[in-house]
């Protein structure tokens, strides 16, 4: 049996109601009045479709021997680099195989589900199995756009295999169309769409229904039958009528988390997919479909091993840790689109050395620390000679993996001084449990909450960008760990 | 068997700029005005110098590499002149460079000189750089030197379970003390006595350290030149004469920053290097033998710990000695004479011989009596250089023959 075998989810923990958007910028286009309502999704500062993926993918890890995971697919359109693997940074992120398939899947927001097909055909064909496929977009729409109030930050992930499977892969059916709805060119920041009508009329109203008929013919099954229907469509109006068209029961209609999250881009679907998993039960069938440059329509049915995979963060927890961006500017500073004084010291050049990042990968990127096969002490970086003085063993390092560690608070600071785009920067020594320890930016808190002895969790978060070179560095940040009902 | 640097070399003359934002300054007028004061006290001429060594920490700043600035400054005259720098201490460095090949019977006359120009980063507080090497940003926290020091204060609230508000009354008057002796110094950068009250009510910088927590960051110099006891008897006929009597350094081995058995709230570093200092001057009991102290307070937390650590407070005790006025310039053991790092200022380079010059002109009697330690005859000085939990300390004692 082929199908998924996990699922994890990522929502970034600072939600913006659309109503500060609107009282910004509503002056200029009153009409996004009707786009005001609810809150969006929004990554922080140091968030970007590579971390956002990179959290999910470890939701979606949870349990799961990672050293059989032979590929990893990521699906996005806001990817951080043209050129470098992406998939590449979050295969080492999570700790990887070096000896695996990596892919960035891009183009057309209905990219998410061809990547999750590309894994579950490669897993059927048994040229791979046990495929990570995650996905995640952080879309800009201009101040005053519709988009910037509709366009949300989320990710998704799924393990697509054969053992163990929680959704079984029934079948699919896709189509391609050059129908521009949104486009971003070469050097586009933000979003472009075409006449809203004519999206809605020509493109949901027609492709979808291409889309969905298809696969029901195919498989020769009824919309009744599914249990949940998870399809994107932001349009109120729209939505309405397609549900009554194919005749999708209020309780089958997956929502699109419009009032919570926003349309988020390539991740959309697999967001809503995740969510339906969350709530699904064994036998239930499941169809999820994409839009954008064409449609895929996926067909899965949940088995009874879906229970023993509750314990995933996925949507539902994600979206129950939240934290109010109470400030409009705040978000444009940090998506680079106002530009702010980050004062002089924030000018210090910073020069990435591509081949000094190759030597230190393994800790940079995996956050693998050293572990003495002498003495047993944990220490990182991984040293040649241990730290522990008693010791001192010479070349006895072997390699452990601290990203999924908790750690706790030895000592903190806020630093007003520190250029950072959300001062004050908070920092500190944080000890894991079972040893180790090493000095973290501290993220996704406040001054308020913190105290030495906290639980602390890893996060991979960008580090710094380099606006002259245009690079985005990652590393780990310590997150505090929060009690989610 | 080696036996340290006790009475083995003496200093002869000391030179010190006045710190502070020395804008119509370049590091060579600090280095000439240093030198010209120091040369006079010396009363040598320059020619008689046949070795010198220069401390520079952010060479990137001002000075550049290699020690030619001072020898061009200088006019040395085709002498060897070597340059020193390890953080914090490197003023230190420079001057036990020049005492260690004074005793080694090498040469005759040395010269130290530290020299730091901060003031031309165009922004507060030290410039970044490169200190972690080139890749410390891609995996170190975006952290200052307030931020890191700040975090001593935390740590030791939760080792010897101190609410954080009577630490911060404990460093607050750390911080007052040394505007008071600063405020009376002609050659400090901070020349205004602040209150307890105004301390406290600053700005924050660093959660817990606010505005009046944290060193000047300022231009200067300062050197010395030493010689044997020998030749300073025959320059100073029937005056006192400033001897060497232990000089040690200390180097963190990474058991801080990646072995949990560190409590965060005090320096392994300066505990070691404070014990060899003792142990090389023949110290037996420092609270009672020291008479006075330049230590390295960076920001007044540093101060506070350093207090124990030099094993002047008992550990844990630093809270009762500060509010007894232990430290203060009345006290047993005074403090930060001139100000310290606080006050007088922290050009990082020269700070090391700063201090020295800070005891130097106590242990002759040169100072006015406004400012004047008691029967100041046994002077220590710290210096701390890099984070808590990563660093290199120094501790010089020089006293009275």
């Amino acid at each position: 049996m082929v199908g998924i075998c996990s699922y994890g989810g990522y929502v970034p923990r600072f939600r913006l109601n659309r109503g500060l958007i609107y009282g910004a910028m509503g002056w200029m286009n009153p009409g996004n009045i009707a786009n005001a309502r609810g809150e969006k999704a929004v990554a922080n500062f140091d968030e970007d479709s590579i971390t956002m993926a990179v959290a999910a993918g470890i939701d979606a890890l949870k349990g799961f021997e990672r050293s059989k995971v032979e590929g990893v697919y990521f699906a996005s359109t806001t990817m951080p680099y043209k050129e470098r693997l992406n998939a590449g940074i979050i295969t080492a992120a999570l700790g990887l195989n070096d000896q695996i398939r990596a892919a960035d899947f891009s183009g057309g927001i209905k990219a998410g589900t061809t990547a999750l097909l590309a894994a579950l055909d490669g897993v059927e064909a048994k040229r791979l199995n046990n495929v990570v496929i995650t996905s995640s977009d952080c879309r800009l729409g201009k101040p005053a756009s519709p988009q910037e109030l509709i366009f949300g930050d989320a990710a998704a992930a799924f393990l697509v295999g054969d053992e163990d499977v929680i959704a079984e892969f029934k079948g699919s059916f896709s189509i391609t169309h050059d129908f521009v709805d949104h486009y971003r060119g070469e050097y586009a920041k933000f979003d472009r769409q075409w006449e809203d009508r004519w999206i809605r009329d020509l493109g949901f109203d027609q492709l979808v229904p291409e889309v969905v008929n298809g696969l029901l013919n195919k498989y020769k099954i009824k919309m009744k039958d599914f249990a949940k229907v998870a399809y994107p469509c932001q349009y109120p109006a729209a939505r309405q009528k397609l549900n009554k068209v194919f005749g999708i029961a209020p309780e089958a209609e997956q929502s699109n988390l419009q009032a919570e999250i926003g349309e988020a881009g390539t991740a959309q679907s697999l967001v809503m997919l995740v969510k339906a998993l969350e709530d699904a039960k064994a036998g239930d069938k499941v169809l999820v479909v994409s839009f954008g440059s064409g449609c895929d329509a996926l067909y899965f049915e949940v088995t009874k091993n879906i229970e023993k995979k509750r314990d995933r963060n996925g949507i539902a927890g994600s979206l129950a840790n939240k934290a109010e961006l109470d400030n409009y500017t705040k978000y444009l500073v940090w998506r680079n689109t106002l530009p702010a004084e980050l004062g002089l010291r924030g000018e210090e050049d910073l020069w990435t050395r591509w081949s000094s990042l190759w030597r230190s990968r393994k800790f940079v990127l995996g956050l693998w620390g050293g572990k003495c096969k002498e003495c047993g002490t944990p220490q990182l970086p991984p040293q040649q000679i241990c730290v522990n003085p008693e010791c001192g063993a010479y070349d006895a390092m072997e390699l452990i993996r601290f990203s999924d560690k908790i750690g706790h608070i030895a000592s903190y600071t806020g630093d007003m001084l520190a250029a950072s785009l959300n001062p004050p920067a908070i920092y500190g020594a944080i000890e894991f449990e079972g040893g180790g320890k090493f000095y973290f930016d501290f993220t996704d808190c406040d001054m308020d909450g913190l105290a030495t002895g906290m639980a602390m969790s890893m996060s991979f978060r960008r580090k710094y960008y380099d606006q002259k070179r245009d690079i985005s560095g990652y590393f780990w940040k310590a997150v505090p760990i929060k009690e989610v009902e | 068997m080696a036996k340290g640097i006790r009475d083995k070399v003496a200093i002869i003359g000391m030179g010190c700029t006045r710190f502070g934002e020395r804008w119509e300054s370049s590091a060579e007028d600090l280095m000439v005005e240093a030198f010209m004061e120091c040369i006079e006290d010396a009363g040598i001429e320059k020619k008689e110098i046949q070795a010198a060594y220069l401390g520079s920490h952010f060479d990137e700043v001002n000075v550049g590499k290699a020690a030619l600035p001072l020898a061009l400054a200088l006019k040395l005259p085709y002498i060897p002149v070597t340059r020193t720098e390890n953080f914090c201490a490197t003023a230190t460095e420079a001057f036990r460079a020049a005492a260690y090949s004074v005793a080694a019977g090498v040469y005759d006359i040395v010269l130290a000189l530290g020299v730091e120009k901060l003031k031309d980063t165009g922004y507060g507080g030290l410039p970044g750089g490169a200190a972690g090497g080139t890749n410390a940003f891609m995996i170190g926290a975006n952290m200052t030197a307030p931020g890191m020091f700040a975090q001593l204060a935390t740590a030791y609230g939760k080792r010897w379970d101190i609410p954080m508000d009577r630490i911060k009354d404990a460093i607050a008057h750390v911080s007052a003390k040394s505007h008071a002796n600063g405020a009376i110094n002609p050659k400090a950068h901070l020349r205004r006595a602040v209150t307890e009250e105004q301390i406290k009510a600053a700005p924050m910088i660093a959660y817990p350290l606010g505005l009046f927590d944290c060193c000047g960051v300022s231009d200067g110099a300062a050197c010395a030149i030493l010689t044997t006891p020998e030749i300073a008897k025959t320059l100073k006929k029937n005056q006192d004469i400033v001897m060497v009597k232990a000089l040690a350094i200390a180097d963190s081995s990474g058991e801080e920053a990646m072995y949990s058995n560190w409590d965060g709230c005090h320096f392994v570093t300066t505990r070691k290097a404070a014990s060899m200092a003792y142990e090389e001057a023949g110290i037996k009991n420092p609270r009672e033998e020291i008479s006075m102290m330049e230590v390295h307070d960076c920001f007044s937390i540093t101060e506070m710990v350093t207090y124990e650590d030099v094993h002047i407070s008992p550990k844990g005790g630093a809270y009762d000695d500060i509010m007894n006025g232990f430290y203060d310039l009345d006290g047993q053991v005074p403090c930060q004479v001139d100000g310290g790092l606080k006050c007088y200022g922290h050009p990082i380079g020269a700070s090391g011989l700063r201090m020295l010059y800070a005891m130097y002109e106590q242990i002759l009697d040169r100072v006015p009596e406004e400012r004047k330690v008691k029967n100041a005859r046994m002077g220590l000085t710290h210096n701390l250089g890099g984070s808590p939990w990563m660093n290199v300390a120094a501790v010089a004692i020089i006293g009275k023959d």
